[in-house]
C-alpha cells in the first residue's frame, strides 16, 4: 500500500506524482535525493527502500527515471516494489519507451492510468490490454465508452471477449537462459537453465488452451511409462491465467490466454549443465611492459546446432594500450572504455574449437592497486533449434466450443546465454 | 503526437480568455487543449492556476469524459487552497454519482472521497450507501475503497453512519474482485482502528481460498493479507487450508508468493503435527530460490525474507546454498544479503566451498563488500569449531595479498579468534607481525595491540613491537590508547624485566598526560593494582590476565519472539528492516498469534492486547487534521547495510 507515487528525474526532481492516500506530505519527496546521496557517499550498500523520518521510500530505476512510492505503514514492500516494475511495463506498453520524455509527451493518459491502475494505495488492474480497452490516447474513441471492461472486475481478468482474427494462430517460444560461473581452475561452481515459455496468441473468442509438456512428474503420475525423454523441473511459476490447482492436481497445464504477447510460465532447472561454450585463458603478465592473451573457445554441443552472435568479452587492465590480435576466426576489438577485448563470432559450429592470442601494451609506471579488480570473462551467444534441458512441447490443444475454427501452433526453441555466463580468471 | 509543448509556463488571465472564448469549439478542442495547459501548468507547481478554479468549476459540465477527469484532476490538487469553490462543485460529483454510466459512477466517487474537505466527507456518506450495492462490481469496488478513505478522513462519521456493516456485506458478494476489495477496505481500517478487528471464522476463510484462484493477482494479495485474520481451532483444519493455499506458490507474481508462505508460516502455528509442517516448509524453497531471477529489487525483499524463514529452517535450501552465491554484477546490496545468508547457512560439510567462495569475493572491488567477506570468514571460524583452522588458512592467505585493508579486517577478526580459541593457533602471530605497517585503522591497531599484550611471553619481541606503537601513543585515538595501556601492563605481567620501563611511561602519561577520564581512570587502577599488590604477583596477574567472557556469534541471531513477528510480516517493510512493527511504525498493531486451542507455542507476556474499546484515537478525532505532522520521527533504516556481519 503506498501513500503516493511519484516519477522523477535522476537528479530526483519531480516530473509527475499522484497523492493516492494524503497521509504523507508530498513534500518527503524533496528529501529522496538527498538521502539517496548521502547513503552513496556513506556506504556503497543503498538498498531500494529506506525510511527516514518515519516516511519510507521505495524505488525502481528505469532509463533516465526513478519511480518512488512513500508510506507512513509497515506496508507489503513486495507489492509497492513490483507494483512499480508493473507501471514500468504498462507505461512501456502505452507509449513504446518510457523515458524522462515520455512522461511529459503523454501526462494526460498517464494521470488517468494512475487513477485507474491504483486506489487509495492498493494496485488495481495492471492488464495492458484491457486498460487500452477505456483508457485510450485517441481522444473521439472514449466518448461513448459506458461501462469499464468486464475483465476489470470478472473471473478472467486478462482477456475481454468478442476478440476476432481472420487466421487463428499462436506462436510458442522456448526460451532458456543458461546462466554458469566456472572457476579459475576449470571448474563448474554453478549452473542453472532459467527457462521461459512465451506465447503470442492471436485466437478468436474465448480459447481454451491445454499445453502437454514432457514433464517427468506427468508422466510418473499418469503411470506412463517415461517413453523418451523427460525433464524434471526444479521449479515453475505460471501466468495468473493458468490454473494452478489444476496444475497440482494433475500437471495439466491449462488457460485462457490474454490477447497478444505474454509469458506463459518460467521454469528453472539446477542440473549440472555441461558448459556450451567452453573457454580457456591462460595470462602472462610482463609488469610493466606488456600482457599476453591465449584464449580457446570450444563449442561443446552435436554439429547439427550452431551458436550464433558469440561474443567473449576478456577484461584487461585499465591502463592497457596498443592491442595486436590474432585470430583464426571472427573479429576481435579492444572496447577501453569497457576495459575489455571482445572476440566476436558469428557463426560457432558444435564441435569446432578456436583460438585467439592478444597482446596489449603496459605502461611501464606500475598501479599502486596491482590489477585486484578481478572481473571474469563473460560469454554471450544464442544457438536456435536447440534447448539445454530438453524439454519438448508434445502438444498445444486449442478449444473455443463456440467457434470451432481451425486453429494453428508454432514452436521454436533456442537457448541463449544468461545475464551470468562467466569463466573466473586465473 | 506528443503533449510536451504544453509545459510552456502559462498565464492564468490568457489561459482563462481560451477557455471562455465564444469562438466554435468543435467537439471541445479548443477546451480540451486549454485544460492541458493548465493540467501541465499544475504539474509544474504553476500557483497561478489556482485563479483559474471558477472557470475549471464551469467547465465541470461539458459533456466529455476527457474534460471531466482533467478537471476533477484540478478539484483535487487545489481544493486544500479554495474550500469554498471547491464546495461548488458539489452539485455536479453528486449529480454525476447518479450517472447511468459505472465508469463515471466510479470516477465522480473516487473523485469525492479524495478531496481532502469535511463537506465532501459528509456529503458521501448517503452516496456510499447505495454505491456499495450499486449493480455494476467495479462501481462496487471502487466503494469498498471510497469507504476506507472516509474512514481515514474521519473515522467517527464511517462508524456512525453503518458503512463499515455494508462493507461486511461485501463478503458475501457473488464477484470475487469486489469480496477482496471489502477485504482489502476492512484490513486497511482494522489495522489502524483501536476498537474493531478483523476477524475470519473457518467457514468464511475456506471460501475465501475458494475465489482466490478468480481474483487478479493484486486482489489475491489482498485476500492472503486478510486471512491472516482466521485464527485455526485445531490441526486439521490449518493443515487443511495450507494445503490448499499451496498451489498459489506457482504463480508469477512476487507478492502473491510471499504472501501465501507468509500465511502457510502463519498457520504452522496451529499444526502440532512437526513432519506435516516440515512437508510445508519445503515447499518454500523452490518458490523463494526462483524469486531471485526477478529484478534486483524483488530479489532484496526475497532475500531479506529468506534470511528470516532460513533462520527458523534451514534445512530448506541449507543443500543448496550455491544458488546465494553472488553473481559478478549483482548491485552491492544484493552481495551483501546473500553473503549474510550464506553465513547463516555454513556448516561444516558446506565449509570448503563457502570459502572458496568468500576467497573470491575477497578479491572483488568493492572495499565495503571485501571487508565484509573477509569479516564473514573470521566469524565463521568463530560459528564453526570443525572449520576454524580452514577460515584461519584462508585469512592467512589473504593477509598474505598484503592490501591494507583485507589485513586490518583480517587482524580484528583474528583477534577475536584468539578470544574463542585461546592458545590454540598462535603460530599465525608471526605472520601477523610482519604487517605491523599496513595498520592505521584504530580498531586494527587496538586489535593487534591486543593480541601482542595477551601473547607477549610468546612474542619473542614484544617489548619492542609495543615501543613502536608506544612512539605514537598521544596521538592515537582513545581506543587505541586503552589498549595500549592495558597490552603494556599485561608485557609487564609477564615479562617484567621488559616491561618495567614501557609500563612506568605508559602509566605516567596515562595519569598525568590526558584530558581523558577513561584512560586516566584505568591508568590509576593499574597503577594502585601494581603497586599495592607487588608481593603478590600471582594475584595481579590473575586480576590482569583474567579469564574474558567467550566471544559467540550467536548474537547475530534475532531473538525468537522478534523472529516469530517478523515471519508474520513477511513481505513488509519490517521485514526488510529486521526490526519489530513497533519499533518503526508508529500505531500500528504489531500481528500476534491469537489464542486456539490447535496454537502451538506462544511467549509469555501476557495475554494478547485486543482492547474491544470504541473509542477511536485523538489523533483521529479531528478528522481533516489527521493529515498534518504528527511529530514523529522513527528511527532511520537502512536495512541492508549488513548490519548482521558488521562488529557488535
Amino acid at each position: 500500500m503506498a501513500s503516493a507515487v511519484f516519477f522523477l528525474d535522476l537528479k530526483g526532481k519531480p516530473l509527475l506524482s499522484r497523492n493516492y492516500r494524503g497521509d504523507v506530505p508530498m513534500s518527503a519527496v524533496d528529501k529522496f535525493p538527498i538521502l539517496l546521496l548521502d547513503a552513496e557517499e556513506e556506504s556503497s550498500v543503498v538498498p531500494p527502500c529506506f525510511s527516514h523520518e518515519g516516511v519510507n521510500y521505495l524505488y525502481i530505476r528505469h532509463s533516465n527515471l526513478y519511480l518512488l512510492a512513500i508510506t507512513k505503514r509497515n506496508s507489503n514492500a513486495a507489492e509497492i516494489l513490483l507494483f512499480l516494475h508493473k507501471v514500468v511495463q504498462v507505461l512501456t506498453e502505452y507509449f513504446k519507451v518510457l523515458e524522462e520524455e515520455s512522461i511529459r509527451d503523454n501526462f494526460v493518459v498517464i494521470y488517468e492510468l494512475l487513477d485507474e491502475l491504483m486506489d487509495f494505495g492498493y494496485p488495481q488492474t495492471t492488464e495492458t490490454k484491457i486498460l487500452q480497452e477505456y483508457i485510450t490516447q485517441e481522444s473521439h474513441k472514449l466518448e461513448v465508452q459506458v461501462r469499464p471492461p468486464i475483465a476489470v472486475t470478472n473471473a478472467v481478468s486478462w482477456r475481454s471477449e468478442g476478440i476476432r482474427y481472420r487466421k487463428n494462430e499462436v506462436f510458442l517460444d522456448v526460451i532458456e537462459s543458461v546462466n554458469l560461473l566456472v572457476s579459475s581452475t576449470g571448474t563448474v561452481l554453478r549452473s542453472e537453465i532459467l527457462g521461459s515459455v512465451k506465447l503470442k496468441c492471436y485466437l478468436s473468442g474465448m480459447p481454451e488452451l491445454r499445453l502437454g509438456l514432457n514433464d517427468r512428474v506427468m508422466f510418473e503420475n499418469s503411470g506412463r511409462s517415461t517413453r523418451g525423454k523427460s525433464i524434471e523441473m526444479e521449479d515453475v511459476k505460471f501466468h495468473q491465467c493458468v490454473r494452478l490447482s489444476r496444475f497440482e492436481n494433475d500437471r495439466t497445464i491449462s488457460f485462457i490466454p490474454p490477447d497478444g504477447e505474454f509469458e506463459l510460465m518460467s521454469y528453472r532447472l539446477n542440473t549440472q549443465v555441461k558448459p556450451l561454450i567452453w573457454v580457456e585463458c591462460a595470462v602472462q603478465m610482463h609488469a610493466g611492459s606488456r600482457v599476453e592473451y591465449a584464449i580457446k573457445a570450444r563449442a561443446q554441443f552435436k554439429r547439427r546446432s550452431t551458436a550464433n552472435n558469440v561474443e567473449i568479452i576478456i577484461p584487461v587492465p585499465d591502463d592497457a594500450d596498443t592491442p595486436k590480435f590474432r585470430t583464426t576466426v571472427g573479429t576481435v576489438h579492444y572496447a577501453p572504455e569497457k576495459a575489455a577485448i571482445i572476440w566476436k563470432i558469428k557463426h560457432f559450429g558444435g564441435g569446432k574449437e578456436f583460438a585467439m592470442r592478444a597482446e596489449l601494451g603496459l605502461p611501464s609506471v606500475k598501479e599502486s592497486d596491482p590489477d585486484r579488480k578481478k572481473r571474469p570473462i563473460s560469454v554471450k551467444f544464442e544457438i536456435p533449434y536447440f534447448t539445454t534441458s530438453g524439454i519438448q512441447v508434445r502438444y498445444l490443444k486449442i478449444i473455443e466450443s463456440k467457434l470451432q475454427y481451425p486453429s494453428l501452433p508454432w514452436v521454436r526453441y533456442i537457448t541463449q546465454s544468461g545475464d551470468d555466463y562467466t569463466v573466473r580468471l586465473p | 503526437m506528443s503533449d510536451a509543448k504544453f509545459f510552456a509556463k502559462g498565464k492564468a488571465a490568457e489561459l482563462r480568455v481560451e477557455l471562455k472564448s465564444d469562438k466554435k469549439d468543435k467537439n471541445f478542442a479548443r477546451r480540451k487543449t486549454t485544460l492541458k495547459r493548465i493540467v501541465a501548468n499544475m504539474t509544474m507547481n504553476n500557483n497561478e492556476m489556482i485563479q483559474l478554479f471558477p472557470d475549471i468549476l464551469e467547465c465541470m459540465n461539458v459533456d466529455s469524459l476527457e474534460i471531466k477527469k482533467m478537471c476533477f484532476l484540478y478539484l483535487i490538487n487545489y481544493a486544500r487552497v479554495k474550500p469554498d469553490l471547491a464546495n461548488k462543485a458539489l452539485s455536479t460529483l453528486l449529480s454525476d454519482i447518479n450517472d447511468r454510466s459505472p465508469l463515471i459512477r466510479a470516477l465522480a466517487l473516487r473523485t469525492m472521497s479524495c478531496v481532502p474537505l469535511g463537506t465532501y466527507a459528509r456529503a458521501i456518506v448517503e452516496p456510499l450507501q447505495d454505491l456499495l450495492r450499486d449493480s455494476d462490481p467495479y462501481v462496487r469496488k471502487t466503494a469498498a475503497f471510497g469507504v476506507a478513505k472516509l474512514w481515514a478522513a474521519d473515522p467517527n462519521l464511517v462508524e456512525k453512519s453503518g458503512l463499515i456493516e455494508s462493507v461486511n456485506q461485501l463478503l458475501v458478494d457473488s464477484n470475487p474482485t469486489v469480496v477482496s476489495a471489502g477485504l482489502a477496505a476492512l484490513s486497511d481500517i482494522t489495522d489502524k482502528s483501536d476498537g474493531m478487528k478483523l476477524a475470519i471464522g473457518y467457514q468464511d476463510a475456506s471460501k475465501l481460498i475458494k475465489i482466490l484462484p478468480d481474483c487478479n493477482e493484486w486482489s489475491q494479495t489482498y485476500i492472503l493479507t486478510a486471512l491472516m485474520s482466521y485464527t485455526p481451532q485445531d490441526t486439521a483444519e490449518a493443515l487443511l487450508m495450507a494445503e490448499r493455499l499451496s498451489p498459489r506458490l506457482a504463480h508469477s507474481n512476487a507478492s502473491v508468493i510471499l504472501g501465501t508462505i507468509r500465511v502457510m508460516i502463519y498457520l504452522t502455528n496451529y499444526i502440532s503435527d512437526d513432519s506435516a509442517v516440515d512437508m510445508l516448509v519445503r515447499r518454500f524453497g523452490p518458490p523463494l530460490v526462483t524469486l531471485l531471477s526477478k529484478p534486483y529489487e524483488i530479489q532484496y525483499v526475497a532475500l531479506r525474507n529468506c534470511f528470516l524463514i532460513l533462520q527458523q529452517y534451514p534445512y530448506i535450501l541449507q543443500n543448496n546454498i550455491k544458488v546465494f552465491f553472488c553473481k559478478y554484477n549483482d548491485p552491492i546490496y544484493i552481495k551483501v544479503s546473500k553473503l549474510e545468508i550464506i553465513f547463516l547457512l555454513a556448516s561444516e560439510e558446506n565449509m570448503p566451498e563457502i570459502l572458496r567462495e568468500l576467497r573470491e569475493y575477497a578479491s572483488e572491488i568493492d572495499v565495503q563488500f571485501v571487508r565484509k567477506a573477509v569479516r564473514a570468514i573470521g566469524k565463521l571460524a568463530i560459528k564453526i569449531k570443525g572449520s576454524a583452522r580452514a577460515c584461519i588458512d584462508t585469512l592467512l592467505d589473504l593477509v598474505a595479498t598484503r592490501v591494507s585493508y583485507i589485513v586490518q579486517e583480517a587482524t580484528i577478526v583474528i583477534k577475536n579468534i584468539f578470544r574463542k580459541y585461546p592458545n590454540k593457533y598462535e603460530s599465525i602471530i608471526t605472520v601477523l607481525c610482519k604487517n605491523l605497517d599496513s595498520l592505521d585503522e584504530p580498531e586494527a591497531k587496538a586489535a593487534m595491540i591486543w593480541i601482542i599484550g595477551q601473547y607477549a611471553d610468546r612474542i619473542e619481541n614484544s617489548d619492542e613491537i609495543l615501543d613502536d606503537f608506544l612512539f605514537t601513543f598521544k596521538e592515537e585515538t582513545i581506543e587505541v590508547q586503552l589498549a595500549l595501556l592495558t597490552a603494556t601492563v599485561k608485557l609487564f605481567v609477564q615479562r617484567p624485566a621488559k616491561g618495567q620501563e614501557l609500563v612506568l611511561q605508559v602509566l605516567k602519561w596515562a595519569t598525568e598526560e590526558t584530558d581523558n577520564p577513561d584512560l586516566r581512570d584505568r591508568g590509576y587502577m593499574y597503577w594502585r593494582l601494581l603497586s599495592s599488590s607487588s608481593g603478590n604477583a600471582d594475584l595481579t596477574r590473575q586480576i590482569v590476565m583474567g579469564e574474558k567472557p567467550a566471544v559467540t556469534v550467536e548474537s547475530d541471531k534475532l531473538d525468537d519472539k522478534t523472529l516469530e513477528e517478523l515471519t508474520l510480516n513477511i513481505g513488509s517493510l519490517a521485514s526488510i528492516y529486521m526490526r519489530p512493527v513497533n519499533q518503526i511504525f508508529k500505531g500500528t498493531k504489531a500481528k500476534q498469534l491469537e489464542q486456539s486451542p490447535a496454537l502451538r507455542r506462544a511467549f509469555s507476556d501476557g495475554p494478547v492486547m485486543t482492547q474491544q474499546m470504541n473509542v477511536t484515537s485523538s489523533a483521529a478525532e479531528d478528522g481533516e487534521d489527521d493529515f498534518a505532522d504528527t511529530g514523529y520521527r522513527g528511527p532511520d533504516v537502512f536495512a541492508a547495510r549488513g548490519d548482521l556481519l558488521s562488529e557488535a
